[in-house]
């Protein structure tokens, strides 16, 4: 685990990561240092983590997930995705409240691990909303290899992560421009 | 016997206890005379160095004070860590995945148990023919082909170096020599001490009188002049040990030999297996010395070796 900048203490954060494996949140989760650890939320998708009781469980209780509806295939019809997307970020806005932090994976879903995918808008939508948060980068490399996607038992490689700079605000960048920015900070500590 | 009756391993552990002492004196000494940056850098990472050894120390002589057990435990852990280290570097993909999860929490698991329980016959060819035949078949159920064979022989070969290869040191606990049953436990130490401080006498060396590379492409920090005064020094380290063991004055000097020479060549291949993935060090687990697998390097070939000219000769 590497810190590109010692965190100061007490201030509100998102960390935004790529993301390759369900061991993602957990890695950032653990090495957080403890102060800020307990106050750190992960976004997770509602219909994985409210399936089962042991799920619910861990998502609300160990975790404190917040927890949103992404769009099912199934359900995309029925629902204007924009509705969604504002519900979405009024919950994170929610589960921000006046002291916590909130791990997000903006790519939405997980990736290869080659290379970091583009960003979904919600985190450009939660920084309009709350810009006196601090945005983090984050970067996960190896973790794809210690648990694929549709694998149950890890292989117990080495993985890292790296906390980068947070990101300065832009006034009047647009959405594309911000979120291309957003990737290409994560995607830089790859390369660090 | 139980090992704390052996009077011979106690000043072994109170020898060891010494030699950690003089070089946390030494480093210190370092400290104050050494002004130049670079010379500065080389001072820090040989007290680091030697940090790490009294913790590895310790480690070595709990395991070897709990007799057959703890060494058995603590090569598992070791095997563990350094496969760990080797295929974090090398280029296996998603559909190795479930060859990898054997290879972890069976196949190292088993080689020790048979270790432990000393069935020799099996113990000598589980990995190389069936963890070998097992990791091919297991690659073509998950049915890709590129890179096959590539992917399948650098499994295979990290089997064989960091699990197969490291075992046969603790393996030397379960050999039968007329005369010294009971007292394997030292001949681990020979072995473990004469590997791990030829290294120490190479670096030193090489560091002092060190001009020539042997191996430029491979290792720059390797030098004939550090490589014979390491060796002298270790066949002279060995030879002095000659009465922990079951071997005479001569025979010690020459299993001294073989132990050095052969950790020579097995931190030479190693480190060929670094340049080719493009890295220093294997790992960071321990300070000062970089990974496990840079740590243990120079065992996997000595031990093999030592392991089997002792059982053929004694």
């Amino acid at each position: 685990m590497r810190w590109a900048a010692a965190p100061s203490e007490d201030r509100q954060r998102v960390f935004f990561g790529n993301h390759t494996s369900h061991l993602d949140f957990i890695l950032i989760w653990a090495s957080l240092p403890t102060r800020i650890r307990k106050r750190a939320r992960p976004v997770a998708a509602r219909d994985y983590w409210e399936s089962g009781p042991i799920r619910r469980y861990l998502a609300r209780k160990v975790f404190r997930a917040v927890l949103i509806d992404r769009g099912a295939p199934g359900d995309s019809a029925e629902r204007d995705p924009r509705e969604r997307g504002q519900e979405a970020i009024a919950r994170m806005v929610e589960g921000l409240g006046r002291e916590d932090s909130l791990i997000v994976f903006p790519e939405g879903t997980r990736g290869s691990g080659d290379e970091v995918g583009e960003f979904k808008s919600g985190l450009y939508y939660l920084w309009r909303e709350r810009p006196d948060l601090e945005l983090v980068p984050v970067h996960l490399a190896n973790l794809n290899r210690v648990l694929p996607k549709g694998e149950f038992i890890p292989v117990p490689m080495i993985s890292r992560v790296t906390f980068g700079p947070s990101l300065d605000w832009a006034a009047g960048e647009t959405k594309e421009a911000f979120l291309e920015r957003a990737r290409r900070a994560v995607q830089r500590l790859e390369e660090s | 016997m139980s090992t704390f009756d052996d009077r011979e391993l106690l000043w072994l552990l109170a020898g060891v206890a010494a030699l950690l002492l003089t070089a946390t004196a030494v480093g210190q000494v370092l400290e104050r005379v050494v002004a130049t940056p670079s010379g500065r850098d080389t001072v820090d990472n040989i007290n680091a160095r030697v940090r790490a050894w009294w913790v590895m120390s310790f480690a070595f002589a709990i395991a070897v004070a709990s007799g057959g057990v703890g060494s058995v435990v603590l090569f598992a852990l070791i095997s563990f860590l350094a496969l760990r280290e080797f295929v974090t570097l090398s280029p296996t993909g998603r559909v190795d995945h479930a060859a990898l999860v054997w290879s972890f929490f069976l196949v190292i698991p088993l080689q020790y148990v048979l270790v432990g329980v000393q069935w020799y016959g099996f113990f000598s060819i589980m990995i190389p023919v069936y963890a070998f035949l097992f990791v091919t078949a297991r690659l073509v159920l998950a049915g890709e082909t590129e890179r096959f064979l590539e992917r399948a022989a650098t499994i295979q070969w990290g089997l064989m170096t960091c699990v197969y290869c490291i075992s046969y040191a603790p393996a030397l606990l379960l050999l039968d020599i007329k005369g010294y049953e009971g007292e394997n436990a030292k001949l681990l130490f020979f072995l473990v001490v004469v590997v791990q401080l030829s290294d120490v006498f190479q670096y030193i060396w090489g560091k002092l009188f060190g001009r020539h590379p042997i191996a430029p492409a491979i290792s720059p920090n390797k030098t004939w002049e550090g490589f014979l005064g390491g060796i002298v020094c270790a066949v002279l380290l060995g030879t002095s040990l000659w009465w922990i063991t079951p071997f005479n004055l001569w025979q010690a000097a020459l299993m001294a030999l073989a132990i050095a020479l052969m950790g020579f060549v097995g931190g030479l291949v190693m480190s060929a297996v670094k340049r080719d993935r493009g890295v220093k060090d294997y790992g960071s687990l321990i300070e000062g010395h970089g990974g496990v697998l840079d740590r243990v390097d120079s065992l996997l070939f000595a031990a093999p070796l030592f392991f089997h000219l002792t059982r053929f000769f004694f």
